[in-house]
């Protein structure tokens, strides 16, 4: 999602949340529910980004790590983590995808024009990931692009012989 | 409602429409075949009379003069030369179009009737007089009352069937049904198109005009009822209890119009129903959602110990299994459905190309999911073409190598265990590796120095951009389609095979899976996880010896029974942390004619596997085909058999690579 885009409209609906110690936010409009942890079933030469799939409600569903394709350090889990479930387009077909969350905030609304695109000089994230950020009361709030993440995801080269 | 049977008659012409083309294309091959000949007529006059009944009334007319054609091959008049098929297949082209209501701005149809008209000498074609309903309404007696009708003018050649209203007639009481065949005229001048035949019957009191009427309401008949004041003894007296159409003792052989046409609407009436295909895919759904919720019964059943919870449990696998195979027999169809227009498509390039090719079907009866037969159309319209197109060698070139002018190709299918096998060879020049190599290396699909067994060269076709031959055809060649071919097989869990000898042929085999739904699976377990193999790959189970719990270097095998069967650990396959338990087991299974082991830590049981897709960003996880829900709410992963015993397959020929895949 182009940053132009996402300023197309006002102001835009978001639900933060926190990766290691960074705070993202997602537009609801992607957001299905936020379950508990459910069990994770393991997929085998998957890969650290798409370890492994989920059962949401009788539906298989791929359990996908944004730390890792945000390069944002992993500190830990605790009580307080939950899954996101997402409708988003993958490769340009629509399909629900799992992320974890170390923890969920609120919902909020923000104005679009305090979007900022990502400073090129910010080496810490691969800014071809992230559609924007914004100052939240704690710092910088990361737009992840899941359009560009997943679909990076899903056209990746075969990364092992499985 | 009118739409409703707009839908049945479509669905119906369909139908007709692909045994026409298959009887036309069969006369080419024996072109003095009375019975194609017959069953050509008799589809013809099915459509059309249909076709009138539901209002079609161009599309009539248009096949009317087709099916004079027929008829008069039929007698003898006019042999089924290439022409008139060309015409026939043109003709029949048409025919949707007709149905759909489409116009034809290029007087495409009008040349055709030209054509055959022409084929008969420019002879008018003769019509069947239409006469309307001559009625005389009669009052009905108290008594029993006896009723005399007749089809005029064109109701047979309209659609109208007599033992249709015979049936009616019957449904309303009538007995003692006689034939009336005073006005039957001597054989010669017969004609098919009219009804000779008359019937008297004895209705039972109080049936009424009313009722009767409605009868009549969609036939030109003529009928009258009158009080029976004694059985008033029409001519000649034949029953009438097989329901055949009036003409066809007198025609003999030659098998008129109703004669077949009955039997195949008794059957829809009767025996078949045809569900939209939606309905079934709903009820798919369901009944994957109920083999899910059982198995969760199941096991909480068991967790219970309660006797009766576990025997209603019991109960619900059974009927769930039943419906669960109920549900997918239905969603079963022939390969037969697709041949039809692989014919056509073969006779139309063979004709283009100027190369005459042989088409032969074994198998046609073999049923697939109708997912699977769907999406295999494509396909295989590509690798037909292909063949033909780049295969086979012009019938001079088959000379100069003293093979038999007319090329071979054969598509066969047979089911093998759970997966169908469709195997389409050809005669023709078979593929030149070094070819596809160099072209391969050309293009960047490889290295220059790139091992490739033949095998994997001819596999090469199938990258996206590959194409071998030396001009562009407008048939093949633009380098598309063989890639979507394998993407294509790839959805349906499939596998694609080509083996080609240079000058010998080319076969491809396709191997499917029989469903997409819902299989047997083996639950095992692996470190704690669990995997399902799908059952029907499965060979045997055996212990792993106690020797061979550790893992060598080296290439592994078992001894089975005196044959070697490589063997692969999935422990190490799948980077599994820990060390396995005391006793291993090594499940055996089978893909295409190789057999390899997989060593698992245990065997948990057999289940019902619902299978569902894995999403895109798992694509690349070539060991895994799907996932199912277990008992419990988790997920299993469904391991591909094709993809472990093509690297079991590896590790058995190249010996020591397992180490490398595993790290």
């Amino acid at each position: 999602m182009s940053m132009s885009k996402l300023k197309s409209e006002q102001t835009l609906t978001v639900v933060t949340l926190t990766l290691g110690r960074q705070t993202l936010a997602i537009p609801t409009r992607f957001l299905r529910e936020i379950l508990d942890p459910l069990p994770v079933t393991r997929v085998p030469g998957a890969g650290s980004q798409v370890p492994g799939v989920v059962n949401v409600r009788g539906s298989v569903v791929p359990l996908a790590d944004l730390g890792q394709a945000l390069a944002i350090p992993d500190v830990g889990q605790d009580d307080r983590r939950r899954f996101l479930v997402l409708d988003v387009e993958v490769a340009g077909e629509a399909a629900t995808v799992a992320v974890a969350a170390d923890a969920v905030h609120e919902v909020t609304t923000i104005d679009t024009q305090t979007i900022e695109p990502v400073p090129a000089a910010a080496i810490a994230w691969p800014p071809e990931f992230l559609s924007g950020l914004y100052r939240g009361t704690e710092g910088f709030v990361l737009l992840p692009d899941l359009g560009q993440i997943f679909s990076n995801l899903a056209n990746r080269p075969q990364a092992v012989p499985l | 409602m009118m739409d409703d049977m707009g839908a049945i008659f479509r669905e119906e012409v369909r139908d007709l429409l692909e045994s026409l083309e298959r009887g036309l294309l069969d006369l080419k091959a024996r072109p003095g075949d009375m019975g194609l000949i017959n069953q050509v007529f008799r589809d013809l006059h099915t459509v059309k009379g249909s076709g009138a009944m539901f209002g079609f009334t161009e599309l009539a007319a248009f096949i009317h003069e087709f099916e004079t054609v027929f008829d008069r091959i039929r007698s003898g008049d006019l042999a089924a030369g290439p022409d008139i098929l060309r015409l026939a297949l043109a003709a029949k082209d048409e025919i949707p179009g007709l149905v759909e209501g489409l116009p034809d701005p290029e007087g495409q149809r009008a040349a055709i009737l030209q054509g055959l008209r022409a084929i008969m000498g420019g002879e008018a074609v003769a019509e069947g007089q239409g006469a309307g309903a001559d009625e005389a309404p009669v009052a009905v007696g108290e008594g029993p009352s006896r009723l005399w009708f007749r089809l005029t003018g064109a109701a047979l050649a309209m659609g109208a069937r007599p033992e249709i209203v015979l049936d009616e007639l019957r449904g309303l009481g009538a007995t003692q049904v006689v034939a009336d065949l005073s006005d039957l005229p001597p054989l010669d001048r017969l004609d098919v198109e009219a009804c000779a035949v008359g019937w008297a019957m004895e209705m039972p009191a109080g049936v009424t005009t009313a009722q009767l009427e409605e009868v009549f309401l969609f036939v030109d008949a003529e009928w009258r009822l009158e009080p029976a004041v004694q059985a008033a003894a029409p001519v000649a007296v034949s029953a009438v209890a097989a329901a055949t159409g009036p003409a066809t003792g007198a025609a003999a052989p030659a098998a008129p119009a109703g004669a077949a046409a009955p039997a195949a609407r008794a059957d829809q009436n009767g025996t078949t129903l045809r569900v939209p295909a939606e309905r079934l895919d709903a009820l798919m759904d369901s009944v994957g959602e109920l083999v899910i919720v059982e198995a969760r019964l199941t096991e909480l059943a068991r967790q219970s110990r309660d006797p009766a919870l576990m025997a209603t449990a019991e109960q619900i696998t059974r009927l769930a299994g039943g419906l669960r195979d109920a549900t997918m027999t239905m969603r079963m169809v022939p390969m037969r459905s697709l041949v039809g227009r692989f014919r056509r498509l073969v006779m139309d390039l063979s004709d283009k190309l100027g190369k005459p090719v042989n088409f032969s079907v074994i198998g046609e009866e073999t049923e697939l999911d109708k997912t699977v037969i769907e999406k295999l159309a494509d396909p295989l319209v590509h690798i037909l073409r292909n063949s033909i197109d780049h295969g086979m060698e012009t019938p001079e070139e088959r000379a100069a190598t003293e093979k038999p002018r007319e090329g071979l190709i054969e598509l066969s299918a047979v089911h093998a265990g759970a997966e169908v096998l469709i195997r389409l060879s050809d005669d023709g020049r078979g593929i030149d590796a070094a070819k596809v190599r160099a072209k391969a290396v050309a293009k960047g699909l490889i290295a220059a120095d790139a091992v490739l067994s033949d095998a994997q060269t001819f596999a090469l076709i199938f990258e996206p951009g590959f194409s071998t031959s030396e001009q562009v055809t407008e048939l093949s060649g633009r380098g598309v389609g063989m890639d979507v071919v394998r993407r294509t097989i790839d959805s349906l869990r499939g596998s694609i095979e080509i083996d080609s000898k240079p000058g010998r042929g080319t076969t491809v085999t396709l191997r499917l899976p029989l469903t997409l739904a819902i299989i047997e699976g083996l639950l095992i377990e692996v470190a704690g996880e669990r995997y399902t193999l799908p059952m029907a790959s499965v060979q045997e189970i055996v212990e792993l010896p106690p020797e061979k719990a550790v893992a060598e270097g080296a290439a592994e095998f078992l001894d089975i029974r005196g044959r070697f069967v490589p063997f692969l650990r999935l422990r190490r396959l799948f980077d599994c942390a820990g060390e396995p338990g005391a006793a291993q087991n090594v499940v055996i299974v089978q893909s295409g004619e190789v057999r390899v082991g997989i060593v698992v830590d245990r065997i948990v049981g057999t289940n019902q596997t619902v299978i569902k897709q894995m999403s895109k960003l798992h694509a690349d996880v070539r060991a895994v085909s799907g996932a199912t829900i277990l008992g419990d709410g988790s997920v299993a992963l469904i391991l591909d058999v094709a993809h472990l015993v093509g690297m079991g397959r590896a590790s058995g020929e190249a010996g020591a690579q397992m180490r490398e895949m595993a790290a």
